[in-house]
Protein backbone atom coordinates (compact mmCIF):
# COMPACT_ATOMS: atom_id res chain seq x y z
CA UNK A 1 0.00 0.00 0.00
CA UNK A 2 1.01 3.68 -0.25
CA UNK A 3 2.40 5.34 2.67
CA UNK A 4 1.00 8.54 4.11
CA UNK A 5 4.13 10.28 3.66
CA UNK A 6 3.73 9.89 -0.28
CA UNK A 7 0.86 11.54 -0.35
CA UNK A 8 2.03 14.40 2.28
CA UNK A 9 4.96 15.02 -0.18
CA UNK A 10 2.92 15.23 -3.23
CA UNK A 11 0.50 17.96 -1.02
CA UNK A 12 3.22 19.57 -0.71
CA UNK A 13 4.96 20.21 -4.04
CA UNK A 14 1.14 21.63 -5.24
CA UNK A 15 1.35 23.61 -1.94
CA UNK A 16 4.51 25.20 -3.11
CA UNK A 17 3.04 25.09 -6.73
CA UNK A 18 0.67 27.05 -5.26
CA UNK A 19 2.01 29.60 -3.70
CA UNK A 20 4.62 30.88 -6.68
CA UNK A 21 1.58 31.18 -8.98
CA UNK A 22 -0.04 33.37 -5.93
CA UNK A 23 3.17 35.80 -5.51
CA UNK A 24 4.54 35.57 -8.99
CA UNK A 25 1.52 36.42 -11.57
CA UNK A 26 0.06 38.95 -12.58
CA UNK A 27 -3.13 38.03 -13.80
CA UNK A 28 -6.39 37.93 -11.22
CA UNK A 29 -7.50 34.89 -12.60
CA UNK A 30 -3.85 32.81 -12.24
CA UNK A 31 -3.82 33.80 -8.86
CA UNK A 32 -7.40 32.51 -8.54
CA UNK A 33 -5.87 29.00 -9.69
CA UNK A 34 -3.27 28.97 -7.55
CA UNK A 35 -5.42 29.33 -4.50
CA UNK A 36 -7.71 26.25 -6.00
CA UNK A 37 -4.13 24.35 -6.33
CA UNK A 38 -3.61 24.81 -2.65
CA UNK A 39 -6.60 24.09 -1.67
CA UNK A 40 -6.22 20.99 -3.80
CA UNK A 41 -3.17 19.94 -1.72
CA UNK A 42 -4.93 20.60 1.50
CA UNK A 43 -7.90 17.93 0.11
CA UNK A 44 -5.21 15.46 -0.81
CA UNK A 45 -3.85 15.44 2.55
CA UNK A 46 -7.29 15.50 4.43
CA UNK A 47 -7.96 12.66 1.78
CA UNK A 48 -4.91 10.69 3.19
CA UNK A 49 -5.36 10.66 6.37
CA UNK A 50 -8.93 9.95 6.41
CA UNK A 51 -8.14 6.46 5.64
CA UNK A 52 -7.39 5.84 8.73
CA UNK A 53 -10.53 6.35 9.95
CA UNK A 54 -13.43 3.80 8.80
CA UNK A 55 -16.20 4.49 11.46
CA UNK A 56 -16.31 8.18 11.39
CA UNK A 57 -15.20 9.39 8.04
CA UNK A 58 -13.95 12.61 9.19
CA UNK A 59 -11.18 13.00 6.76
CA UNK A 60 -13.41 12.67 3.66
CA UNK A 61 -16.48 14.39 5.27
CA UNK A 62 -14.04 17.83 6.03
CA UNK A 63 -12.65 17.14 2.22
CA UNK A 64 -16.42 17.19 1.18
CA UNK A 65 -16.77 20.53 3.13
CA UNK A 66 -13.37 21.81 1.72
CA UNK A 67 -14.84 21.49 -1.94
CA UNK A 68 -17.77 23.04 -1.96
CA UNK A 69 -16.41 26.03 0.19
CA UNK A 70 -14.24 25.92 -2.80
CA UNK A 71 -17.13 26.23 -5.21
CA UNK A 72 -18.78 28.96 -3.18
CA UNK A 73 -15.13 31.10 -2.58
CA UNK A 74 -14.69 30.98 -6.69
CA UNK A 75 -18.22 31.88 -7.47
CA UNK A 76 -17.44 35.01 -5.77
CA UNK A 77 -14.13 35.46 -6.86
CA UNK A 78 -15.31 35.35 -10.52
CA UNK A 79 -17.84 37.85 -9.86
CA UNK A 80 -15.30 40.22 -7.80
CA UNK A 81 -13.13 40.10 -10.97
CA UNK A 82 -15.71 40.40 -13.33
CA UNK A 83 -17.17 43.68 -11.51
CA UNK A 84 -13.35 45.19 -11.30
CA UNK A 85 -12.87 44.66 -14.81
CA UNK A 86 -15.60 46.60 -15.59
CA UNK A 87 -14.89 49.63 -13.42
CA UNK A 88 -10.87 49.30 -13.82
CA UNK A 89 -10.71 47.52 -17.45
CA UNK A 90 -7.93 45.35 -15.87
CA UNK A 91 -7.23 42.67 -14.08
CA UNK A 92 -4.37 43.31 -12.63
CA UNK A 93 -4.12 43.05 -9.20
CA UNK A 94 -1.41 45.55 -8.90
CA UNK A 95 -3.06 47.96 -10.90
CA UNK A 96 -6.46 48.27 -8.21
CA UNK A 97 -5.53 50.98 -5.97
CA UNK A 98 -8.87 52.24 -4.45
CA UNK A 99 -12.37 50.41 -3.19
CA UNK A 100 -14.74 52.89 -4.81
CA UNK A 101 -13.70 55.33 -6.58
CA UNK B 1 6.59 -2.96 -7.30
CA UNK B 2 2.78 -3.41 -7.44
CA UNK B 3 0.63 -2.13 -9.76
CA UNK B 4 -0.99 0.26 -7.26
CA UNK B 5 2.48 1.96 -6.54
CA UNK B 6 3.19 2.09 -10.10
CA UNK B 7 -0.40 3.98 -10.36
CA UNK B 8 0.08 6.08 -7.75
CA UNK B 9 3.58 7.41 -9.13
CA UNK B 10 1.99 7.84 -12.51
CA UNK B 11 -0.87 9.82 -11.16
CA UNK B 12 1.57 11.87 -9.12
CA UNK B 13 3.80 12.97 -11.64
CA UNK B 14 1.01 14.06 -14.06
CA UNK B 15 -0.32 15.83 -11.26
CA UNK B 16 2.91 17.96 -10.61
CA UNK B 17 4.02 18.46 -13.73
CA UNK B 18 0.99 19.75 -15.23
CA UNK B 19 0.46 21.63 -11.85
CA UNK B 20 3.90 23.26 -12.56
CA UNK B 21 3.08 23.99 -16.48
CA UNK B 22 0.04 25.81 -15.36
CA UNK B 23 2.22 27.79 -13.30
CA UNK B 24 4.92 28.42 -15.62
CA UNK B 25 3.24 29.05 -19.08
CA UNK B 26 2.81 32.29 -19.99
CA UNK B 27 -0.48 31.80 -22.13
CA UNK B 28 -3.83 32.01 -20.08
CA UNK B 29 -5.50 29.60 -21.63
CA UNK B 30 -2.95 27.05 -21.57
CA UNK B 31 -2.76 27.55 -17.86
CA UNK B 32 -6.43 26.84 -17.38
CA UNK B 33 -7.28 23.98 -19.69
CA UNK B 34 -3.60 22.23 -18.47
CA UNK B 35 -5.40 22.85 -14.64
CA UNK B 36 -8.06 20.38 -16.00
CA UNK B 37 -5.58 17.83 -16.18
CA UNK B 38 -4.39 18.67 -12.64
CA UNK B 39 -7.89 17.84 -11.17
CA UNK B 40 -8.16 14.95 -12.84
CA UNK B 41 -5.19 13.34 -11.91
CA UNK B 42 -5.48 14.41 -8.23
CA UNK B 43 -9.24 12.64 -8.62
CA UNK B 44 -7.25 9.79 -9.65
CA UNK B 45 -5.07 10.65 -6.31
CA UNK B 46 -7.76 10.31 -4.40
CA UNK B 47 -9.16 6.79 -5.79
CA UNK B 48 -6.12 5.35 -4.90
CA UNK B 49 -6.50 7.08 -1.16
CA UNK B 50 -9.54 5.15 -1.20
CA UNK B 51 -12.01 7.72 -0.80
CA UNK B 52 -14.20 7.02 -4.20
CA UNK B 53 -16.68 9.74 -3.23
CA UNK B 54 -14.41 12.55 -2.96
CA UNK B 55 -12.60 11.69 -6.09
CA UNK B 56 -16.49 11.67 -7.64
CA UNK B 57 -17.37 14.84 -6.11
CA UNK B 58 -14.21 16.46 -7.42
CA UNK B 59 -14.65 15.50 -10.60
CA UNK B 60 -18.54 16.75 -10.84
CA UNK B 61 -18.01 20.40 -9.15
CA UNK B 62 -14.18 21.22 -9.64
CA UNK B 63 -13.74 19.97 -13.35
CA UNK B 64 -17.55 20.53 -13.65
CA UNK B 65 -18.42 23.82 -12.26
CA UNK B 66 -15.38 25.91 -10.91
CA UNK B 67 -13.27 25.44 -14.29
CA UNK B 68 -16.46 26.35 -16.13
CA UNK B 69 -17.02 29.54 -14.36
CA UNK B 70 -13.09 30.41 -14.86
CA UNK B 71 -13.13 30.05 -18.47
CA UNK B 72 -16.70 32.05 -18.16
CA UNK B 73 -14.23 34.75 -17.05
CA UNK B 74 -11.59 34.71 -18.80
CA UNK B 75 -13.99 34.60 -22.26
CA UNK B 76 -15.79 37.91 -20.38
CA UNK B 77 -12.40 39.92 -19.63
CA UNK B 78 -10.85 41.25 -23.22
CA UNK B 79 -7.70 40.00 -24.72
CA UNK B 80 -5.62 43.01 -25.62
CA UNK B 81 -5.80 44.03 -21.64
CA UNK B 82 -4.85 40.34 -20.39
CA UNK B 83 -1.38 41.29 -23.01
CA UNK B 84 -0.58 44.46 -21.77
CA UNK B 85 -0.70 42.54 -18.47
CA UNK B 86 1.68 40.13 -19.30
CA UNK B 87 4.84 43.27 -20.45
CA UNK B 88 4.32 45.10 -17.20
CA UNK B 89 6.76 45.33 -14.32
CA UNK B 90 5.39 44.45 -10.46
CA UNK B 91 4.95 46.61 -7.66
CA UNK B 92 3.29 45.51 -4.69
CA UNK B 93 1.99 41.85 -4.04
CA UNK B 94 4.12 40.61 -7.18
CA UNK B 95 7.44 40.43 -6.53
CA UNK B 96 9.10 39.11 -10.01
CA UNK B 97 9.92 35.84 -10.49
CA UNK B 98 13.12 35.06 -9.31
CA UNK B 99 12.09 36.28 -5.17
CA UNK B 100 8.62 33.77 -6.11
CA UNK B 101 11.13 30.61 -6.77
CA UNK B 102 12.87 31.44 -3.95
CA UNK B 103 9.92 31.50 -1.44
CA UNK B 104 8.11 28.77 -2.98
CA UNK B 105 11.45 26.60 -2.83
CA UNK B 106 12.09 27.84 0.57
CA UNK B 107 9.00 27.07 1.92
CA UNK B 108 8.82 22.93 -0.25
CA UNK B 109 12.24 22.84 1.88
CA UNK B 110 10.78 23.62 5.07
CA UNK B 111 7.60 21.06 4.25
CA UNK B 112 9.62 17.89 2.85
CA UNK B 113 11.57 18.43 6.10
CA UNK B 114 8.95 18.67 8.39
CA UNK B 115 6.84 15.71 6.86
CA UNK B 116 9.96 13.80 6.53
CA UNK B 117 10.21 14.16 10.44
CA UNK B 118 7.14 13.76 11.56
CA UNK B 119 6.80 10.42 10.16
CA UNK B 120 3.51 10.31 9.42
CA UNK B 121 2.87 6.49 9.54
CA UNK B 122 4.24 5.65 12.84
CA UNK B 123 1.73 8.16 14.72
CA UNK B 124 0.75 6.66 18.17
CA UNK B 125 -3.18 7.39 16.60
CA UNK B 126 -2.74 5.88 12.78
CA UNK B 127 -1.15 2.40 14.78
CA UNK B 128 -4.09 2.36 17.04
CA UNK B 129 -6.80 2.74 13.97
CA UNK B 130 -4.71 -0.07 12.00
CA UNK B 131 -4.61 -1.95 15.04
CA UNK B 132 -8.45 -1.97 15.76
CA UNK B 133 -9.24 -2.48 12.23
CA UNK B 134 -10.05 1.13 12.06
CA UNK B 135 -8.43 1.69 8.46
CA UNK B 136 -10.60 1.58 5.27
CA UNK B 137 -9.74 -1.24 2.84
CA UNK B 138 -9.91 -2.04 -0.72
CA UNK B 139 -12.80 -4.38 -0.58
CA UNK B 140 -14.69 -2.02 2.02
CA UNK B 141 -17.65 0.14 0.73
CA UNK B 142 -17.61 3.55 2.30
CA UNK B 143 -20.29 5.51 0.78
CA UNK B 144 -23.47 4.52 2.50
CA UNK B 145 -21.50 5.43 5.72
CA UNK B 146 -20.37 9.05 4.73
CA UNK B 147 -24.18 9.28 4.15
CA UNK B 148 -25.06 8.17 7.53
CA UNK B 149 -22.26 10.04 9.14
CA UNK B 150 -23.22 13.20 6.85
CA UNK B 151 -26.82 13.35 8.26
CA UNK B 152 -26.21 12.60 12.17
CA UNK B 153 -22.51 13.40 13.37
CA UNK B 154 -21.56 16.15 10.85
CA UNK B 155 -25.40 18.05 10.62
CA UNK B 156 -24.86 21.20 12.12
CA UNK B 157 -21.73 21.63 9.69
CA UNK B 158 -23.77 20.20 6.39
CA UNK B 159 -26.39 23.02 7.70
CA UNK B 160 -23.83 25.80 7.95
CA UNK B 161 -22.35 25.02 4.17
CA UNK B 162 -25.95 25.30 2.80
CA UNK B 163 -26.64 28.28 4.19
CA UNK B 164 -23.18 29.78 2.98
CA UNK B 165 -23.86 28.36 -0.03
CA UNK B 166 -27.25 30.63 -0.51
CA UNK B 167 -25.01 33.38 1.10
CA UNK B 168 -22.51 32.88 -1.82
CA UNK B 169 -25.05 32.52 -4.55
CA UNK B 170 -27.05 35.45 -3.52
CA UNK B 171 -23.55 37.43 -3.26
CA UNK B 172 -22.36 36.48 -6.65
CA UNK B 173 -25.62 37.54 -8.20
CA UNK B 174 -25.25 40.60 -6.06
CA UNK B 175 -21.85 41.45 -7.58
CA UNK B 176 -22.21 40.46 -10.50
CA UNK B 177 -25.41 42.44 -11.82
CA UNK B 178 -25.25 45.25 -13.75
CA UNK B 179 -24.24 48.93 -12.86
CA UNK B 180 -26.20 52.18 -12.73
CA UNK B 181 -29.11 50.42 -10.84
CA UNK B 182 -28.68 51.70 -7.14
Amino acid sequence: MITLTDFLLVGAVLFCTGIYMIVSKRNSIQVLIGIELMLNAAILNLVAFGRFDKLKNGGQVFALFAIVLAAATTAVALAIILNVYRRYKTIDPDEIKNLRD
Amino acid sequence: MSLIRIMFYIMSFIAIASALYAALSKNLVRSIFIFFVTLFALAGLYVIALADFVAVTQVVIYVGGILVLILFAFMLSGRETLNIIQQRKGKFINMGKIPAVILAVLFLAVLVNVILKADADNLPWIKQAIAQKNEITPTSSTIDNIGVNLMTTYLLPFEAISILLLMALVGAAHLSRKEGRA
